[in-house]
């Protein structure tokens, strides 16, 4: 069946199920409630004083019932620093245990020792938000039978209420912790600030264990995650590669192509109708559009103009603009680098918050509905604004969706920033290989040789002519760039589904197919 | 025309390419190795701007080298006229 997108989905995937084709970004929600039940969260039972530390992981993990057909999660706010989840499927693929699904909020580069697991049958299915590096080319190869689901961050939590993914066991690192498994990310050596993607999986997983390389006395404060959802408590030697979790401030880009595609964004922003007082503001932690706020801090402060928050993923460039006043309050999800975590600890007015209040389209109101302005990147843009974040040229998964789609479908003013071609290959396509956010999302995309506006918003297009931007079709910068570039040679696939992808309230946007060997 | 030296121009950056080149025997042909991160996308094409490039030339017994990060075709056609140049000696180079 097509979904309204034309892209080409199957009814039904062996070890998936019925699938629902992607009908339009607010289709589902404009009914005004969901027909998915919620499935309950798990009731536990512990008697007073008794202790839940164990010795070693694999002590917590005997504790926990592991079996085969489990479904193990993971959050992945230790970025590319995390040793944990490798070290508990280790565990697990050497007690015997096979056909795991692994539900990680993300998967990085530091995952690839488990590959191995994939091909002997241990990992037998995968949900998360992003894959990449070895384990993303070995699954656009095929090495998974039954396909990957991609899903957003707000569709994570969405996929374990409803049941799509039934937790049995959460893994949940920690910077601190005490022995009844209050913990937080926003202290200790390996501080990694929020651990917003955690806070479901502690809820509503069948056994939870907290691990920490930093067991302090009762209570830990904040109560990230609280005890009343915590089976058992590991004190290990260290979590992760500090030097790889948080470091530091991050820098805004040096590259003078990023800077310029920032500068250009900013001044759509500036002259889309959006840039008033108390506006609310996301921006990522990539290139182009962490730049976009340096550029935006100077118009801000150049006006006078105070916004009223900024959301999402947080760098201590968020965290500069929130000490000098230019916004009154940072929701984080998710923290970037060491200093955000020293704000998220002694800012009240810099707010830990859950993946569900972030981005859950299930609930009455995620805080992305309430954005103004969202810079986001992309691997691939086509005519239509549709956007691809999950594969690369080659056509193989390495990328994330993230927030993606969340905040685009939220924002009143969804900038897209990418160079037109990096590496020879064209960014603007006249369809992307993958479709993560749909483009009737999207409103601006912003390159460095134009700035195109979707169509479907005429008033914001007449705004930025007004102010005497550069405006191009986006059909005519797709044939102006695959002139300088050259048409690159098609890419072939087989018949083979590896990669399902979500839209964030369920339906099936896209499905990647497996690559064809050369 | 056979090449006279080995030459070599281009660098490893991002968006350029490096072109190596050596003379060989009498009647050894041409022997030309391409690598690309953009292999599967032009590969075809770039080997067609270099025989293209070695026909124009009339290059033989020659061994060329070229990996490329993603170079244009202008600046890909600028790298292997200057290789060439500097191996026939009509131009002079960073190494000689």
């Amino acid at each position: 069946m097509l979904n309204s997108l034309g892209r080409e989905i199957p009814e039904y995937i062996e070890g998936i199920g019925k699938l629902e084709p992607f009908q339009g970004a607010l289709t589902k929600l404009s009914k005004g409630w969901m027909d998915e039940p919620t499935i309950p969260a798990p009731n536990k039972a512990y008697l007073p004083h008794q202790s839940k530390l164990c010795r070693t992981l694999e002590e917590a993990i005997i504790r926990s019932n592991p079996h085969n057909g489990m479904t193990v999660s993971f959050h992945h706010h230790l970025r590319n620093g995390d040793i944990l989840l490798v070290q508990t499927l280790t565990i697990l693929h050497n007690m015997g245990i096979r056909e795991i699904t692994l539900a990680s909020s993300s998967l990085n580069e530091c995952h690839d020792p488990i590959l191995p697991y994939l091909v002997d049958g241990t990992v037998t299915r995968i949900f998360s938000s992003g894959i990449r590096s070895e384990l993303g080319q070995a699954i656009s190869k095929g090495v998974l039978d039954t396909p990957v689901v991609i899903h957003s961050h707000g569709g994570r939590v969405r996929c374990i209420h409803t049941g799509k993914i039934q937790i049995d066991l959460a893994v949940i690192p920690a910077s601190a912790a005490d022995c009844e498994g209050n913990a937080t990310g926003s202290h200790g050596k390996s501080a990694f600030g929020s651990i917003g993607y955690a806070v479901i999986d502690a809820r509503y997983a069948k056994q939870v264990i907290v691990v920490t390389d930093n067991l302090v006395n009762f209570p830990c404060i904040p109560l990230s995650i609280s005890q009343n959802f915590i089976d058992h408590v590991v004190l290990v030697d260290s979590i992760g590669d500090a030097s790889k979790i948080a470091t530091g401030t991050t820098r805004i880009t040096n590259s003078p192509m990023d800077l310029r595609i920032a500068k250009l964004a900013a001044d759509v922003i500036e002259h889309s109708g959006f840039f008033v007082p108390g506006f609310a503001f996301q921006v990522g932690a990539g290139g182009a559009s962490l730049a976009v706020a340096k550029f935006i801090r100077e118009k801000m402060k150049t006006k006078g103009l105070k916004g009223s928050f900024m959301l999402g993923g947080i760098t201590s460039y968020c965290v500069d603009m929130l000490n000098e006043g230019l916004f009154e309050t940072i929701f984080d999800v998710q923290s970037f680098d060491a200093v955000v975590s020293n704000s998220l600890l002694n800012n009240r007015h810099h707010i830990e918050i859950p993946a569900a209040l972030y981005a859950n389209p299930f609930n009455c109101g995620c805080i992305t509905n309430k954005i103004d302005v969202v810079v986001l990147g992309a691997l691939e843009i086509d005519v239509d604004f549709n956007v691809n974040v999950i594969t690369g040229s080659e056509g193989k998964i390495r990328g994330a969706s993230g927030g993606h789609s969340d905040t685009a479908s939220g924002a009143k003013l969804t900038v897209v920033v990418c160079p037109s071609f990096r590496g020879r290959i064209p960014i603007i396509k006249k369809r992307v290989h993958t479709i993560v956010t749909p483009g009737e999302t999207v409103h601006v995309l912003v390159t460095e040789r134009g700035t195109c506006v979707n169509p479907a918003f005429p008033e914001l297009e007449a705004n930025l002519r007004k102010a005497g931007l550069n405006i191009k079709d986006i059909h005519d910068l797709e044939i102006e760039v695959d002139k300088i570039t050259g048409i690159p040679a098609p890419l072939e696939y087989t018949d083979k589904i590896v990669g399902v992808v979500e839209y964030r309230d369920g339906t099936i946007i896209d499905v990647i197919h497996q690559l064809k060997e050369k | 025309m056979k090449p006279k030296i080995p030459a070599q121009s281009g660098t490893f950056e991002s968006s350029d390419v490096i072109v190596l080149i050596e003379p060989l025997p009498n009647r050894s042909g041409r022997k030309i190795e391409i690598s690309s991160t953009v292999m599967q996308q032009y590969g075809e094409s770039f080997r067609h701007i270099v025989d293209g490039m070695l026909d124009q030339y009339e290059m033989t017994d020659i061994h060329l080298i070229a990996k490329d990060k993603g170079a244009l075709e202008p600046t890909i056609k600028a790298r292997l006229e200057t290789a060439i140049k500097r191996s026939l000696g009509q131009q002079e180079g960073t190494l000689t």
